[in-house]
């Protein structure tokens, strides 16, 4: 992956997706497709038949040696040591007084062997931040040799399948093989950010294109299109998934973000547990909440949320979603207003427009389960 | 070029208007639906409202951007496309009929000979249109 000062970094694919005609934008530092023919088609394509993502600007760290596991422990709020070879756990790095360093997958390749994938626009950050607090284990940047494609939706299997070398329907959600896709070595995640059924795959940065190519080929039967950001953004939305720098970021606590199941305070000391602890003692000052627009209206990132004409939160993400066809957003409130049905008004244009906190997800996912 | 009608006039701010007698339909151009991607929300003004050349009359919002609407022409709101409340899409789908957004009763005339004819557009759109 290229990078020359201050200019966007581009993944092994950006002449694939500028051939294909791609509109790129700027995200997080890297160059990416936003959309391909259109984020609502694109987005439906994966809730209907299949999608293909390049994702190979998020970042992959290796962590090994006898104190890996250590190591991890220490900096990962989860419990690293329930994880089996083979498995994946969603997680986060936190700073002491609990604010989120970033949130990432954990794979466990082997018993003293792990890996991390982290955001992009947190490489550099996570980095530091391991390399500083994971002292005695071994850590190795991947980020850069390593591609990464999704394949999300309900026909995401079968096209991966006419690649992969082994069996996959026996592979669980949140679980992965090591083997080879297109003659191409692949680590097959059963993962994704969409909440449909699929894969996200890890090849060599210089496999890359060939795989994309691959893929594209063979799921022509079932419709496979390339998806850009734009729709990764709605189809994450509507699961409720957080992205961060939008839901969580530094400032926020992963009680307040509903990410306590990830937290796990009863294993062995870890950073940011005791600002934790303390936040679970003292019960949540605010929480994030999905709530569906009553007014039409498109509640957006930064949006404030009011409450009888007074300001009671904000909005941290927002937009039409494309299959459950309303307004939806993600914002955090006060606690006493986080009950489903709650009334409240976001601030749009100056203008309070009626909407109400929901269930979420706002869509069920489809993702494969046990 | 069919994609900017020669018997419409132009803004900058990719409006198009199309004048008959003292009344103009209004909407956006072409360009500026491709620019924004899937409109998911149009916000217009009232019948009777007011609206000013080259002032914000209402917002065109796609998945991934919000857009302010400006005036080609001074003059009274006597309709609007009530039909972009539910179908929004129609302004990507076609922009220059069913994606229309308003009618404006004529206040000011001479305001049309500030408007860019087709041609110019075309010509300002190849500069990058901005």
């Amino acid at each position: 992956m290229t990078s020359s000062d201050g200019s966007l970094k581009r993944t092994p694919l950006f002449p694939v997706h500028v051939r294909a005609g791609a509109k790129m934008v700027p995200f997080g530092g890297w160059e990416m497709p936003v959309q391909y023919t259109g984020i609502i088609e694109e987005h439906r394509a994966v809730r209907r038949a299949v999608g293909l993502f390049d994702i190979s600007h998020m970042g992959e760290f290796e962590v090994a040696g006898p104190e890996a596991l250590a190591a991890l422990q220490r900096l990962t709020t989860n419990d690293v040591a329930t994880l089996e070879v083979g498995q994946v756990q969603y997680s986060l790095l936190c700073y002491p007084d609990g604010g989120i360093v970033d949130d990432l997958t954990v794979y466990r390749l082997a018993k003293d062997r792990f890996m991390l994938t982290v955001n992009a626009a947190n490489i550099d950050k996570d980095w530091a931040w391991v390399s500083e607090h994971g002292g005695g284990a071994r850590w190795r940047n991947l980020s850069a040799e390593t591609a990464l494609l999704a394949v999300q939706g309900p026909k995401a299997e079968r096209c991966v399948q006419r690649l992969a070398d082994r069996d996959l329907s026996g592979i669980r959600y949140y679980w992965f093989v090591e083997g080879r896709a297109a003659g191409v070595p692949t680590l097959f995640s059963r993962t994704g950010y969409t909440g449909e059924d699929g894969f996200e795959l890890y090849a060599a940065a210089a496999d890359a294109e060939r795989l994309w190519s691959a893929l594209l080929e063979s799921g022509a039967p079932d419709g496979i299109m390339p998806v850009g950001l734009g729709a990764r953004d709605t189809l994450r939305l509507e699961m409720r998934y957080a992205l961060y720098g939008n839901d969580i970021d530094q400032t926020t606590n992963p009680l307040d973000a509903g990410l306590g199941w990830v937290v796990k305070l009863g294993k062995s000391d870890f950073i940011g547990r005791q600002a934790i602890e303390k936040a679970k003692t003292e019960g949540p000052k605010r929480k994030l909440v999905g709530f569906e627009m009553v007014d039409r209206a498109v509640a957006r990132h930064g949006y404030r949320i009011l409450k009888d004409g007074r300001e009671a939160g904000v909005v941290t993400s927002g937009s039409y979603g494309p299959i459950v066809d309303k307004y939806i957003g993600v914002g955090y409130v006060p606690a006493h207003l986080s009950q489903i049905g709650s009334a409240i008004d976001v601030e749009v244009r100056g203008t309070p427009r009626g909407a109400r906190v929901v269930p979420t997800p706002f869509y069920p996912p489809q993702v494969k389960k046990g | 070029m069919a994609n900017y009608p020669a018997d419409l006039k132009y803004t900058k701010e990719h409006e198009w208007a199309r004048v008959e007698g003292n009344r103009a339909h209004v909407g956006i151009t072409t360009y500026a639906q491709e620019q924004l991607g899937d409109v998911v929300f149009v916000e217009l003004p009232k019948v009777g409202a007011k609206v000013s050349q080259m002032q914000p009359f209402g917002v065109v919002e796609s998945v991934k951007a919000v857009s302010d609407l400006f005036a080609p022409l001074s003059g009274e709101v006597v309709e609007v496309n009530a039909e972009l409340v539910t179908k929004p899409e129609l302004v990507n789908q076609d922009p220059y009929g069913k994606g229309w957004m308003l009618v404006v009763a004529v206040s000011s005339p001479e305001e049309a000979k500030t408007l860019l004819t087709a041609h110019q557009y075309e010509e300002f759109l190849a500069k990058g249109g901005h």
